[in-house]
């Protein structure tokens, strides 16, 4: 195996200041600008671990809420007998459980069924849960109080972060990273050259559904209180996608670039325009996709193509190509 | 050239009402160049993608060395040693010129990795005539070298059988001697190949033995002067409406 390339080393080293840097900030602000923080690393995971599946696959994943929900629950029944730190790998652990049965009873549909599969998921999941508590006559919700603050979670957050971009860049080194590449190129000359595509898919969606599932317990202490409708969201699902799609879903950094620009965006309009979140969420949508097609990451991209036909244009004129 | 590679036994395959493969039975001996020819539509891809695990058989029985490989998944049979081109030719544009090479080995029946799959990639890119050319872009290269990428692709796996469907065909007279003389030289490294084709001075020039297809069906087997002078062969040819 090769060790790293220059320009390996130096977006480790970017990447290690930048994680380094948030995690210095409450030192500095306590309020607004950390929980702002927190949420924008909360989405960089979530993001990024959905985007390690669905961008080499093109699959539409619905499954974050089912997925985060699980980690959550985790934690809100076992958070009065077992270590917090424990649950969070409990969560992990199931969720990737989960993701591996839905994988392999999933991944032979095509994307269309695959993504009302795992919208449906999270629903079924949120149903089961409530009817579990309403049969072993509990309340309605649990109580998670924890001494846990904003700055240990936007801490958990961070170590969540390197994770997940360090395990990206194992993977896009393996060969599972090399199999799924091809995988997104032709799936059939994938088969042919000997990759157990749906295998290779699994792995992949297990992968990305653990790390959903500790970020779901990460953030219990969160809400306190948590009910199956609170902790299943699909909103989560959704916002996921747009966020990674906007980044981009190419690069490991992709999603990045559409997180940090979005969470902001949902934060001012939300404050400002209480009553009307959802639709201006949805006009900003819509104009992002309109603008942007292909994701921020796919604008440079394109940018950097124009630039250069533009330059050879420019050098085949200098030579009087006919 | 000893025993049989491998063994097609009244392999059938159909498509609603159509029998694209008709019971065909035939055997690949070790080494062999078995040419599959027939008129358009005989069958004679889908009887490739019955051997390379692409569709499943509806009956019939399909062994490679011993081992029974009809129903199996493509990526099985490919690790069991098939390895294939493909009518359209299917490259990976994506990818580098080199990786579409390692993409073959990585996976497959000998497997590659790290810096065996590169020097393993540079020595077939030369070997098929696009040595020198393993950073250029995939998008950017000719009808002819794509599928010259394709056919490295398919040896980087070191395959027991290699199945080339029409991999000559588009080629112009210069670059089709060419391509005579590169399946004629791996098939001195001593593979088994099966190759379906429409080009007859290649079938002629390259084959030990033919196989003829017609509407789903054998109807000849045997050696290439022989076969393609048998009136059976000569109708169905002209009856197909391709001389
Ligand atoms: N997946 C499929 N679904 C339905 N029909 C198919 C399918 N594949 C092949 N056929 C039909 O089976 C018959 C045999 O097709 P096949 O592609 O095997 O012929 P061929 O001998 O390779 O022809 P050509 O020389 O034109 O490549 C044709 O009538 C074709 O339309
Ligand atoms: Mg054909």
């Amino acid at each position: 195996m090769r060790l790293l390339s220059a320009s390996e080393t130096r977006i480790g080293v970017i990447g290690a200041l930048g994680l380094a840097s948030v995690a210095m900030l409450p030192l500095l602000d306590q309020g607004y600008t950390l929980t702002l923080t927190v949420n924008i690393m909360l989405y960089v995971v979530l993001c990024t671990a959905w985007a390690l599946f669905s961008g080499p696959t093109h699959y539409i994943s619905l499954a974050t809420a089912a997925f985060y929900g699980l980690g959550t629950y985790a934690v809100a029944l076992g958070i009065d007998i077992l270590p917090f730190p424990l649950l969070v790998l409990i969560g992990a652990l199931v969720a990737g459980v989960v993701a591996g049965l839905v994988g392999v009873a999933t991944l032979r549909l095509s994307g269309v069924y695959f993504v009302i599969f795992t919208l449906g998921l999270a629903e079924l999941i949120r149903q089961v849960v409530t009817w579990l508590q309403s049969e072993m006559g509990s309340s309605l919700g649990l109580y998670v109080l924890t001494d846990l603050r904003e700055q240990h979670l936007l801490w958990m957050l961070t170590g969540m972060a390197a994770l997940v971009y360090v395990a990206g860049w194992l993977i896009n080194r393996s060969r599972l990273g090399f199999a799924m590449r091809i995988i997104g190129n032709d799936e059939t000359v994938a088969r042919h050259v000997g990759i157990d595509t749906a295998l290779a898919k699994v792995v992949l969606f297990i992968i990305s559904g653990t790390i959903i599932g500790a970020v779901g317990a990460i953030l219990a202490p969160r809400y306190s209180y948590i009910t199956p409708t609170g902790a299943f969201n699909s909103m989560i699902s959704f916002q996921v996608v747009i966020m990674a799609l906007l980044g981009g879903v190419h690069r490991l950094w992709g999603p990045l670039l559409g997180v940090i620009p979005f969470t902001i965006l949902f934060d001012q309009v939300s404050s400002r325009f209480p009553n009307h979140t959802s639709l201006v969420v949805g006009l900003a949508f819509i104009a992002i996709v309109y603008l942007l097609p292909r994701g921020v990451l796919g604008f440079f991209a394109d940018l950097a193509s124009l630039r250069r036909r533009f330059r050879i244009v420019l050098v085949e004129d200098g030579k009087a190509v006919p | 050239m000893s025993g049989s590679l491998l063994s097609v036994s009244a392999a059938r395959r159909a498509f609603g009402g159509l029998v694209a493969v008709n019971d065909v039975s035939f055997e690949v001996k070790d080494g062999e160049l078995l040419g599959l020819i027939g008129p358009n539509g005989s069958g004679k891809t889908t009887m490739l993608n019955l051997i390379s695990g692409a569709i499943r058989p509806n009956s019939g029985m399909i062994v490679l060395g011993g081992e029974t490989i009809s129903g199996l998944p493509a990526h099985r049979v490919a690790r069991l040693g098939v390895a294939r081109t493909f009518q359209l030719v299917r490259v990976l544009p994506t990818l580098s010129v080199e990786e579409n090479v390692t993409a073959g080995g990585v996976f497959g029946h000998i497997r590659v990795w790290g810096e065996d799959a590169h020097k393993l990639a540079h020595a077939l890119l030369e070997r098929v005539g696009l040595g020198g050319r393993a950073g250029t872009p995939t998008g950017s290269l000719t009808y002819i070298d794509q599928k010259r990428l394709e056919l490295a692709r398919a040896l980087a796996s070191n395959p027991r059988l290699l199945l080339l469907d029409e991999w000559l065909a588009g080629l112009n007279p210069s670059e089709l001697r060419i391509g005579i003389q590169l399946i004629r030289d791996i098939r001195n490294d001593g593979r088994t190949i099966i190759m379906v084709e429409h080009v007859m001075d290649a079938i002629r020039s390259l084959c030990d033995r033919v196989v003829v297809m017609s509407s789903g069906k054998t109807i000849a087997d045997g050696d290439v002067g022989a076969v393609l002078s048998d009136p059976a062969v000569i109708r169905a040819y002209l009856g197909g409406e391709n001389a």
